[in-house]
This record gives C-alpha cells, structure tokens and sequence, in this order.
C-alpha cells in the first residue's frame, strides 16, 4: 500500500519534475529598448559559446558568454545592423562560433557532403535494384552438368 | 573477387580513417582568424595602475610572446615555470595580461611564483581578451617585430609545444 502510494505521490508531482531551461541572460543585460533586445537575443543565439562549444551565448552562463552578450549590446545601441554585430565577433573568434556556418569553399564538404552521400546510395540501390530485377525476369537455369548432379543425389536419396 | 563487393568495404575503410583523424584533434582548440593579421589596438594599464602597462606599441622592434593568465587559473600555474625559463633564455620579450583579475591578487601571484613577464598589462573587464580573440585562459600569441600575430596557443604552454611551433616559427621570424 506504503509502495503504491509513493509511487502515485510521484506521478502526481511528475508536472513539476519538468524543469523550465533557466535564462542565462541575466535581468540587469537586458536593454530598455525590446525592438533591439529582440534582436540582440536573435543574434545571441547563433553564437557559438567556445568555453561550453555546444551552447548558443544566449544560452551559456559563461563568463565569457556574458562579455558578448553585453559587447553585442553595446553595438546594437552605438547603431550597429546585425551582420556588423556578427562580423564583430566572427573577425575576432572566426567562423566556428556561427553555429550555422556560411557556405563557402571551405564548408563545401560539410554542405554538400551529404547530397553526395544519398546520390551515391540512391544510385548504388538503383543498380542493385535493376540487376535484381533483371535476373528475376530471366532466372537462370541449371546447366546440364548441374542437372545430371542433382539427379544423382536425388538417386541416391529415394 | 569482384571489385564492387570490396568497394562498401573500401568506403567503410575511410570513413574510419577519417573518424580515428577526428579522434586525436583537440575540440578545445579553435584555429584562429587573427593569425598573421596586426595585433589589436589595445593600450592596458600596469598593475599599480599607471599608464605604464602594455600596450600595442611595445610590441614593435621585437619578437613578443603574449601570454594571457590569471591568478585564479590552475593551468597558469603549471605553465608559470615555462615562462620564467622562457624570460631567463631571453630570446624573445614575454608580455603578460591579467585577464580578469584584480591587480593585488596578480601581484600576490608574482612575488610568489616570481615574474617572467618583461611587461604586464591588466584587462580586469576582458575585453581587450576579446579583441585577441581569447576564450579561455591560459592562451599565448607569438608576435613579430611589426606587431603581427604569428601563432596562437590555446591553453597550456608547454615545452613540447615550444619546440614544436613556437621555436621553428621564431628561428624563421629572426632572419
């Protein structure tokens, strides 16, 4: 009874478990003016935060996560678009903390990649497919060496 | 045996290859775009606070290692005695900035450890760092005598590192 119990109690609170992810944007970051918060926290989102690599800035309660977020701030107030805001950072950490990297000639591979990759299993299928097909249409039949061995097996085994 | 029976096989081969490549790279380690590009403009103040610190100018006319630290960073520590042969050897001019750090603690930290850097600027809001493009410390930046960022090392120094790139790099920068 104690058991079943304890494991209602459970369920029951089981809509509380869930965690709502916590903002790592602090209160005192965020700018009167919502139009650029918006766009700040658009931008932050992007941005890769290179001490934890697999969180947005927006996300990262690092240190230097903090620092550019705020630098980010800063430049959208001084009237900077959001590419300059972007370059800004990208001149000074490059490409990699663009969580969505640009397609270039050196991202060729990392784009393209696995285009390539389902051509080469689409075409690699569709000639399995077509031989498979090809020799049920015409199934082969067994050579007249093979035709007497198995008469002589099926002899020997009445 | 027939080829196209091997050819999946081959594929496999290199995918593995390339993922065993992909093993031994360090994640930590972020090629930098700032390399062989000038150094930023930057101008810190000294521990005491004067205008004495470290500052773009001081990097013309020598080879400058630039070592980013902080009294609160445990690699640091490990690298410190590196630093101090490094300053003793006196092949290149060493230049540290406290990254985030309170002047009385750095100074704690140099009378204790001894001080290898021939000049020290503090950057307690980290954002001169950033114009490095530092993302964690320890980082060190090797830069020539008109002030350009030759080579960047992320996280500890440590001597296998100095033979490997630092010391090529400078042997080709002081001809």
């Amino acid at each position: 009874m104690k058991t079943v119990f304890i494991a209602l109690l459970f369920f029951a609170m089981m809509p509380f478990l869930v965690t709502v992810p916590a903002l790592a944007v602090e209160p005192n970051e965020i700018m009167e003016d919502s139009a650029l918060e918006a766009r700040a926290r658009a931008i932050g989102k992007g941005l890769r935060c290179l001490v934890c690599q697999n969180q947005s800035i927006d996300d990262s309660d690092a240190q230097l996560a903090r620092d550019l977020r705020m630098l980010i701030r800063e430049q959208l107030l001084a009237g900077a678009s959001d590419d300059e805001a972007l370059a800004f950072v990208v001149e000074r950490y490059g490409d990699y903390v663009l969580l969505r990297p640009p397609l270039k000639s050196t991202t060729y591979l990392l784009w393209l990649g696995p285009f390539f990759l389902f051509a080469i299993a689409i075409t690699v299928t569709a000639f399995y497919l077509r031989r498979r097909r090809r020799n049920l249409a015409s199934p082969r039949t067994l050579s007249p060496d093979e035709e007497r061995r198995i008469q002589e097996i099926l002899d020997r085994h009445p | 045996m027939r080829i196209s029976v091997l050819l999946p096989l081959l594929f496999f081969a290199g995918l593995l290859a390339v993922f065993l490549v992909g093993l031994g790279l360090d994640p930590a380690v972020v090629p930098s775009p700032l390399i062989d590009k000038p150094a930023p403009e930057f101008a810190l103040p000294s521990l005491e606070g004067g205008e004495d610190g470290f500052k773009k100018a001081d990097l013309a006319g020598k080879i400058t290692l630039v070592n980013f630290f902080a009294s609160w960073c445990l690699p640091c520590k490990i690298e410190h005695p590196l630093l101090l042969k490094l300053k003793q050897e006196g092949r290149v001019a060493v230049a540290g900035i406290a990254y985030r750090d309170t002047p009385e603690a750095t100074q704690n930290w140099l009378a204790e450890r001894g001080d290898p850097y021939d000049r020290i600027g503090t950057d307690l809001s980290g954002r001169i760092a950033i114009d490095w493009g530092v993302y964690g410390v320890p980082e060190s930046y090797l830069v020539d005598r008109e002030g350009r960022i030759r080579w960047k090392h992320v996280g500890m120094l440590t001597p296998d590192a100095w033979q490997e790139n630092f010391l090529p790099l400078i042997e080709e920068l002081e001809k």
